[in-house]
């Protein structure tokens, strides 16, 4: 194989690089965070036919950024191993995915940004109502005395607060 | 397009549950920008784009296990009122907001039992996406309930409109417990959801000081393909474009 001309311009995908990739490329709702923040690239292979196959999860079923996640994360990959690679984008519904996943840096970038991270999802599990016992720090001014005005907000994964002590409104990202 | 009846019991199965989503976003839908504040505006259409979500999956794994190459932009367009599987309580218009909150209210409870047992299908799929639905519907349930409570225990007037709403929904709930395709281990038989259903819409209606209507008559038919004459003019507005344009995309 390394006699060919064609594998020095083309080597074979290095699986980790391209994962580094896929992770790198910002989501198109909420461009401060990654899509390795969010945790919805849940995997990366290269498959016998030589395809990349990404696995992607949505963080909900009707999310419409979900496609172009995909569309994204084939250009990255593109842009890293050359416009030869054939990518394969794979929807994964199971595991579903948790705002736990949301890494560290993902939650601070949040805040600086102005939405309020989500808090832990292991309250809000099947079989109760939906708990919304933790109370969301004001991402503005940092208060707690903060008011939920709508479960539902701009984007599927948010919902309409309002902080009492700064009177600004801000979204807070649903801990689901 | 064929009718369904031929189609396999799966596909029919995820067919008649990826119809209930989509009928019921197309109605909600209809409430962006006429809600009673934009906050539920809002609130209607994240709710329909999650029922969309669940319509597409479920409508393209119907597609494929079909396996005739129909895809969920033929399954959602091409098909006529009698080849939708969805039942009659989807299909009714909004109403007043009454109507539309004692609707969501009476379809969100069973969708999250729906969802909560379809967690342990057999079939990948099903499991995998009820897996989501559930999150999702917990809180479509979750606005329902609090918005039931509000108008139920609230002035004299909001109390008299969601008691005439519940009235005007309940014959059309009956539907959603008459049995779909029989397959033990992948699809749930609807009747073993009732009891949970009954357990979690009487509590709120009693804390809302409604009471729960005892109809005298009840919807049948629609997972048979028998439907109301609102069905029509729905499909009429959503299949439109899609058939005025064959193969558009953009």
């Amino acid at each position: 194989m390394s006699g060919k001309a064609g594998d020095e311009l083309n080597p074979a995908p290095d699986p980790a690089a391209l994962l580094a990739a896929a992770r790198a490329v910002p989501d198109p709702e909420l461009p401060v965070l990654t899509l390795g923040d969010l945790g919805v690239i849940r995997d990366l292979r290269v498959a016998g036919d030589g395809a990349v196959e990404v696995d992607l999860t949505p963080t909900y079923t009707g999310c419409p950024a979900t496609a172009v996640i995909a569309d994204d994360v084939r250009d990255a990959l593109r842009r890293v191993s050359g416009y030869q690679i054939r990518v394969r984008v794979r929807t994964v519904l199971a595991p579903a995915w948790t705002t736990d996943w949301m890494s560290e840096p993902g939650r601070r970038k949040l805040r600086e940004y102005g939405i309020a991270p989500p808090g832990p999802a292991a309250h809000a599990a099947v079989g109760g109502p939906v708990q919304l016992a933790f109370s969301v720090r004001c991402p503005h001014c940092g208060s707690p005395d903060t008011r939920e005005v709508s479960h539902f907000g701009s984007t599927p994964c948010k919902a309409l607060w309002t902080c009492r002590s700064c009177t600004e409104p801000f979204d807070s990202f649903k801990a689901i | 397009m064929s009718g369904v009846r031929t189609l396999p019991p799966l596909a029919a199965y995820a067919l008649a549950l990826g119809d209930d989503a989509l009928i019921l976003a197309q109605r909600l839908g209809e409430w962006v920008a006429h809600a009673p504040q934009i906050e539920e505006d809002v609130a209607l259409a994240n709710i329909a784009l999650d029922l969309l979500g669940q319509a597409r999956t479920l409508l393209s794994y119907a597609g494929a296990v079909e396996g005739a190459g129909r895809d969920e932009d033929d399954l959602a367009y091409l098909r006529d009122d009698r080849d939708f599987r969805n039942v009659q309580l989807v299909e009714i218009p909004n109403g007043d907001f009454a109507i539309t909150m004692a609707r969501l209210l009476a379809f969100s409870a069973y969708q999250y039992e729906l969802y909560t047992a379809l967690l342990g299908s057999g079939d990948d799929t099903l499991a995998g996406l009820a897996g989501k639905a559930v999150k999702e519907v917990a809180y479509h349930r979750d606005h329902a309930t609090q918005w039931v409570l509000r108008l139920g225990d609230g002035t004299e007037l909001s109390h008299a409109r969601m008691q005439a709403g519940l009235d005007q929904v309940w014959p059309y709930t009956e539907e959603l417990f008459d049995p779909t395709s029989q397959l033990p281990g992948v699809a749930v038989d609807p009747a073993t959801l009732r009891p949970a259903w009954d357990s979690y819409v009487t509590s709120v209606l009693s804390q809302a000081t409604l009471h729960k209507p005892e109809p005298r008559w009840r919807s049948r038919g629609g997972r048979d393909g028998l439907h109301t004459e609102y069905l029509g003019h729905l499909l009429a507005e959503m299949q439109h474009l899609h058939r005025s344009h064959p193969g558009a995309t953009w």
